[in-house]
């Protein structure tokens, strides 16, 4: 579904991605974790060409990135992104934040848009604040939305950029609850995030990264009992000590 | 206040041609300028380009400059057309690259997430500035953007010298037939663009109030 050849970036002198290779497959859930300033986030960003990058191929179902336009466009149609800031629409309402990439992008009415809008904001947990404006809503709310709003594009593969890493610790639960579930109705997802309970309990496979390499690739219960590589051992040990 | 026998209709007539100019031209240069700020924060650098030397050119240079260009060179490169459409344009040309500068700015305000969030649910470039980053621009830019249609009110005046009748060009026209009343008959054509201008500072300022909100 995702495909990373040789995918290489630098920040000026920064090489921020050194020759990374990843596959995800339909209905895989791939959770990328490592140190701040690894490139986890920069990986996530590249998939939909938020980052452009120097050399190797990125390519989602089959299709290689096109470059900017509206090919682009269409692709990112097909390719859902929350982000660790939310980025709801700030003058819209909720539900015009719901609907206004079906709308707009893939030209359906506004009853029909609308209809499936109050659906998915129910399947989060948020139709009560339809008529609402993003400012009245608390942070885990927003981000539900968020999630609403890239689910209503119908996407091929959801991308989380820490989706929890700006939120109150109780509100965390709740968006994580929503992602727990979109990973068991098959949806393909790629999430850089911190929360190791959320990678125990629903990732298929954990993606270490670590100075803008791929350190370790491993099923969930592997890489948190019998990481193999000392970086990871390294990394672990500091996080789960507290 | 005798200057006013049988001039009422002709200092109305005045502020009638003051007021369609303002209201044209600040159409014309709201347009005009919103395109000048998205090609400026265009991914296409050939707009980029145009836009910086527009704005350039005619931020930089008087108005009264511009007007000679648009009424006494423009007839010779064979752009002739009548006073109202060329005060329009000289007045169109000079006011939207300050539109375009303030709205510059509002853009500058949204956060970049916002219009990453928007490209990444599928919206083309021209969408996302129409439906994310633009409403969000000119909620933020309304008090600049309200004083430079304000000067563009005042600069409305510049078109007096040459050959449309506003309500300048009709006070020095009174002026001279009326010499003793000369300070009643300046304080009536103030009062006539105080009168504009606060309106203009009222609309913004509802404006600014209703659109709060988000």
């Amino acid at each position: 579904m995702v495909a990373l050849d040789g995918v290489q970036k630098w920040f000026g002198q920064l090489h921020v991605l050194q020759d990374v290779d990843l596959h995800v497959a339909p209905g895989e859930v791939v959770v990328v974790i490592g140190p701040s300033g690894s490139g986890k986030s920069t990986l996530c960003r590249t998939i939909n060409r938020l980052e452009t990058i120097d050399e190797g191929v990125i390519a989602v179902d089959g299709q290689k990135l096109p470059e900017e336009g509206k090919a682009l466009a269409g692709l990112r149609a097909d390719v859902g992104m929350v982000f660790q800031s939310f980025n709801i629409f700030a003058h819209k309402t909720i539900l015009e934040n719901v609907t206004l990439g079906p709308i707009k992008v893939r030209k359906q009415s506004r009853a029909d848009a609308e209809k499936r809008a109050r659906e998915l904001l129910t399947r989060v947990g948020i139709e009560a604040q339809a008529d609402k404006y993003p400012a009245q809503l608390s942070g885990g709310q927003q981000q539900r939305v968020a999630i609403a709003r890239a689910l209503a594009m119908e996407p091929k593969v959801m991308l989380f950029d820490e989706p929890t890493s700006a939120l109150d610790p109780e509100m965390i639960k709740e968006v994580l609850d929503v992602m727990v579930d979109l990973a068991r109705g098959g949806m393909t997802m790629i999430v850089v995030t911190h929360e190791m309970g959320f990678a125990r309990t629903a990732a298929d496979r954990v993606v270490f990264m670590s100075d803008g390499r791929i350190v370790e690739e491993n099923t969930p219960e592997e890489f948190f009992s019998n990481p193999s590589s000392d970086r990871a051992r390294d990394f672990l040990g500091k996080i789960l000590k507290h | 206040m005798t200057f006013l026998d049988g001039n009422v209709g002709l200092i109305l007539q005045g502020f009638w041609l003051t007021i369609q100019l303002l209201v044209l031209s600040g159409i014309c240069s709201i347009v005009l300028g919103t395109l000048l700020a998205a090609a400026r924060v265009s991914p296409v650098p050939l707009l980029r380009g145009a836009a910086v030397v527009y704005v350039s050119i005619f931020r930089n240079t008087p108005l009264l400059v511009v007007f000679i260009f648009v009424f006494i060179a423009g007839p010779r490169l064979g752009l002739n057309y009548p006073f109202l459409v060329k005060g329009v344009l000289a007045m169109t040309l000079y006011t939207s690259a300050f539109v375009a500068e303030a709205l510059r700015s509002g853009i500058n305000s949204v956060p970049v997430g916002q219009a990453e969030a928007a490209r990444s649910i599928g919206l083309t470039f021209g969408q996302c500035m129409r439906e994310v980053v633009m409403p969000q621009a000119l909620r933020a830019v309304i008090p600049p953007m309200a004083s430079v249609l304000i000067a563009m009110a005042k600069n409305t005046s510049v078109a007096a010298a040459f050959g449309l009748a506003e309500a300048t060009a009709t006070m020095r026209g009174l002026t001279n037939n009326n010499a003793n009343e000369r300070l009643m008959i300046f304080l009536v054509f103030a009062l006539g663009y105080i009168v504009i201008v606060e309106l203009m500072s009222f609309a913004a300022n509802r404006l600014e109030r209703r659109w709060r909100v988000a």
